[in-house]
């Protein structure tokens, strides 16, 4: 039996809605998840800004608070939807669905992804939880206040634990609920694609390590989801059908004791949680990893150093990934020996991590390096991986925990590795893509503008907040007005807030870069970077079916820079042996 | 993994390319689909295996729920089984093997006997539904709901999520039953053995969900 049908699914569409609404095209897929990530980056920082000027000036009347000051409730929705913002809809879409979609069929030289439809209601679905997820500030009572951790029981007594805790939380669950199944679809469609879609000669062996980064972030994604949204289901009914999964018996509330529940475990969803959480700190950042590698080999002229090495240290950091959740619940009473193991197994994680950062070194010793604004981001994403990295074997020590644990080291400690080194892997990204998305170039001086303004701006915010926390200075408090040993801290707040207003303003750099080098920028040609991946052997912006229906055979590696003997210093993968050496 | 299909399939190789010390891309395993558009048929294998894994990953993370839910809490009270869940229990066992008479016939090109098989699995199915719905109303006349106890919460809860898994391999029946096959990307019988391969997984996942509700009550 052999049926091989070319059915109808090659053929641009030609109405503006099938082509760039509804598309089943992963190029405006991506796109559509890169500006889904954009707008919610923005409304993050926004919110961000406003939780930094109510911490130095508490009394500051503030645009959406009706009343005059922020009230400490405010501040922490402000905070919880932050965080769910900038961790769902930012971190875990840009890097993986954005970049990933647009460019992983093209580097292993297939059509599309394999499950076309499926790509676009992956979209369709994550778009409708963040229209869920921010509709929380519109309902009575507001966003909700127990962070994107929602560690019940306040998660789940509704409105009695506090304003947001009604309808706003409630919206929370749903919105995180649907994201979790967007996420699960998403990462069948890569796994799929990288598994069974690849080109001619393209072997396991001859991926770029961004298509690595994506399959093992999927391959996490796919087994770390199926958690969350069983977790958000039990806690769901807790809220609306009165279950006892995670509310205790005898919790008495502002005075009112809760007596409708009886035994639930809070312990249990922190362990659901974070069974999911810390895979998710990592869907955050292999990509960035994997972009990170391919930047830094492009521009310094250099094979990757140790591809293998740096294949299996992804492994490694995905397979470990998922026995370390305790490392976020040393205090949460466990057993020394639980607390011990953890520990270990966490700071194992340090020997891939640091076999990655070794090998980025490694790629730029004696590398002809170029400068460029992707590079410069590669460079520090590697930069802001060490720094963040470092404090986490701070934290895995479950003694040095107990203290540093829920202070503002931790929050130093997220933001730098998960948070800005992410965000430098999407900058680094979108600087080296955006003239195979546009077919324009990004201007580069301004690049350069935007990325000292960033790096020293996210070091400025984050490396103090380190010392917030040695001090003792809790996270999430709202204003530390009358609290006497935060008092001689003020000025470092100050300082952190002016950093952050002017790291903030810096990103309208960016965004007149984006869109005004969309429109005018100078014309990118196929190859601008004289890269080596299949991206690069079709025009900018590439046409509907990526390689117009002749779909390429790769000859060798991905990382063929500088070989010896060759004329140019770089061989594209769908090289002929024969055409090495003349002109491409 | 029902290996014959994909065998085949693989035999469409259109042969593109050629230069030296190029070996296949896809599965690795020596050949591939080049040149036509459209995808493999083993990418349906791969992704209902990998649908599957995501699915057992979230019922085992309501499974340790229940192991830890039962363990910490001290207000567990058993409630009285259903007996008709032996039946249903019987009733998607026994689909699974009308499943396989079906796919035999199938592959003996026996449409019309594969149709019948197969509808007789798709019954057996909406009757496993019913029945389990029928074990709901018995818990509930009993007094027994989703919030009376955390034994009866993660005895809807399981059931539920399941019967909705479980409709989802119902609608899979009646889709690869019904639709043509001639301009289709999916062959008839890759459809045939993913929808199988699903259905028996939901069976088995049901076998263990049964064993942990009925020995964990
Ligand atoms: C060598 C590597 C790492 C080690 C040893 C480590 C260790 C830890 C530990 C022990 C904590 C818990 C601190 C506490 O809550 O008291 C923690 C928190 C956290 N880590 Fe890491 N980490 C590492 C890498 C990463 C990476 C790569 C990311 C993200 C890309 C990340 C993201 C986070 C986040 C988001 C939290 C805080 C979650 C919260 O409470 O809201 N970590 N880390
Ligand atoms: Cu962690």
């Amino acid at each position: 039996m052999v049926t091989h049908d070319s059915g109808g699914h090659h053929h641009p569409p030609t109405s503006f809605i099938r082509k760039y609404i509804f598309s089943t095209d992963h190029k405006v897929i991506g796109l559509q998840y890169y500006f889904l990530a954009l707008f919610s980056v923005f409304l993050g920082m926004a919110l961000s800004m406003l939780m930094r000027i109510h911490l130095v000036w508490p009394s500051a009347k503030m645009p959406f608070t009706p009343g005059g000051q922020m009230t400490p409730e405010q501040y922490l929705a402000l905070m919880t939807m932050h965080g769910s913002i900038m961790v769902f809809m930012v971190l875990t879409t840009a890097p993986q669905s954005g970049f990933g979609n647009y460019a992983l069929p093209i580097q292993i030289g297939a059509e599309d992804m394999a499950f076309p439809v499926l790509n676009m209601l992956s979209f369709w679905t994550t778009l409708l939880s963040l229209i869920v997820l921010v509709s929380a500030f519109f309902v009575n009572g507001g966003a909700p206040i127990s962070g994107w951790t929602a560690y019940p029981p306040l998660s789940a007594l509704g409105q009695i634990a506090g304003p947001g805790q009604g309808a706003g939380q409630t919206l929370w669950v749903v919105g995180v609920a649907i994201f979790c199944i967007g996420s699960l679809l998403g990462a069948l469609n890569f796994i799929t694609t990288t598994v069974d879609l690849r080109a001619k000669g393209m072997t396991l062996g001859r991926m770029p390590l961004t298509v690595w980064a994506w399959l093992v972030t999927a391959i996490l994604g796919l087994l770390a989801f199926g958690v969350l949204l069983a977790a958000c289901l039990l806690l769901l009914l807790d809220r609306i059908a009165g279950t006892s999964f995670f509310i205790p018996g005898g919790l008495v509330v502002t005075d009112t004791p809760i007596v409708s529940h009886t035994g639930g475990s809070p312990l249990l969803w922190q362990h659901l949680f974070w069974f999911f959480g810390h895979p998710e700190v990592y869907i955050a950042i292999l990509p960035g990893m994997g972009v990170a590698s391919h930047v830094l080999s492009t521009f310094s002229r250099k094979p990757v150093f140790g591809y293998k090495a740096m294949v299996g240290a992804l492994g490694a950091i995905g397979f470990l990934g998922f026995c370390v959740w305790g490392h976020h619940m040393f205090i949460s009473g466990m057993s020394p020996y639980s607390a011990f193991a953890f520990s270990l197994l966490t700071m194992t994680i340090g020997v891939p991590s640091a076999i990655k950062t070794f090998n980025w070194l490694g790629t730029l010793w004696g590398g002809r390096i170029q400068f460029t604004t992707a590079m410069m981001f590669g460079l520090g994403f590697v930069s802001l991986f060490v720094t963040g990295g470092l404090s986490g074997l701070f934290l895995a020590q479950p003694s040095i925990d107990l203290y540093l644990h829920d202070t503002y080291f931790v929050v130093a400690h997220f933001h730098l590795i998960m948070g800005v080194a992410a965000i430098f892997g999407i900058f680094a990204a979108t600087y080296f893509w955006f003239p195979k998305m546009f077919g324009r170039m990004l201007n580069e001086t301004i690049g350069k503008v935007h990325f000292w303004f960033t790096f020293v701006g996210v070091y400025s915010i984050f490396m103090p907040m380190h010392f917030l926390g040695l001090a003792g200075h809790p996270r999430r408090y709202a204003d530390t007005t009358g609290v006497n040993f935060l008092g001689p801290l003020h000025s470092v707040h100050y300082f952190i807030t002016l950093a952050a207003m002017i790291t903030i303003s810096a990103q309208l750099i960016f965004l007149f870069n984006f869109f005004y080098s969309m429109k005018a920028g100078q014309k990118a040609s196929e190859n601008p970077w004289n890269a080596t991946t299949l991206e690069w052997s079709i025009p900018s912006p590439p046409p509907f079916d990526n390689f117009a229906g002749r779909i390429p055979v790769v000859y060798r590696g991905p990382y063929e820079f500088s070989v010896p003997g060759a004329t140019d210093d770089y061989i594209p993968q769908h090289l002929t042996p024969e055409r090495v050496g003349k002109a491409h | 993994m029902p290996g014959t299909i994909t065998d085949e399939i693989e035999i469409i190789d259109a042969g593109r390319g050629g230069g030296t010390n190029v070996p296949a891309g896809g599965d690795d395993d020596g050949e591939g689909s080049f040149g036509s558009p459209g995808i493999p048929q083993r990418a349906y294998f791969t992704v209902i295996q990998l649908g599957l894994a995501g699915i057992i990953m979230f019922f085992m993370a309501l499974t340790s729920s229940f192991l830890v839910r039962k363990g910490l809490g001290n207000d567990w009270v058993a409630f009285n089984f259903p007996r008709i869940l032996w039946l249903n229990t019987l009733i998607l066992l026994a689909s699974s093997i009308t499943i396989q008479i079906a796919r035999r016939h199938l592959r003996e090109d026996e449409k019309a006997a594969f149709k019948r098989w197969w509808s007789v699995t798709t019954s057996l199915g909406i009757l496993f539904l019913a029945g389990q719905f029928i074990a709901w109303r018995q818990l509930a006349r009993q007094g027994v709901f989703l919030v009376t106890n955390p034994s009866s919460s993660f005895f809807y809860v399981l059931t539920a999520a399941h019967g909705l898994h479980l409709f989802g391999g119902i609608l899979a029946l009646v889709y690869v039953s019904h639709r043509s096959w001639r301009r289709s990307r999916v062959s008839q019988a890759t459809a045939t053995d993913v929808a199988s391969i699903y259905w028996h997984c939901m069976d088995g996942l049901w076998v263990f969900l049964f064993a942990l509700l009925y020995l964990g009550r």
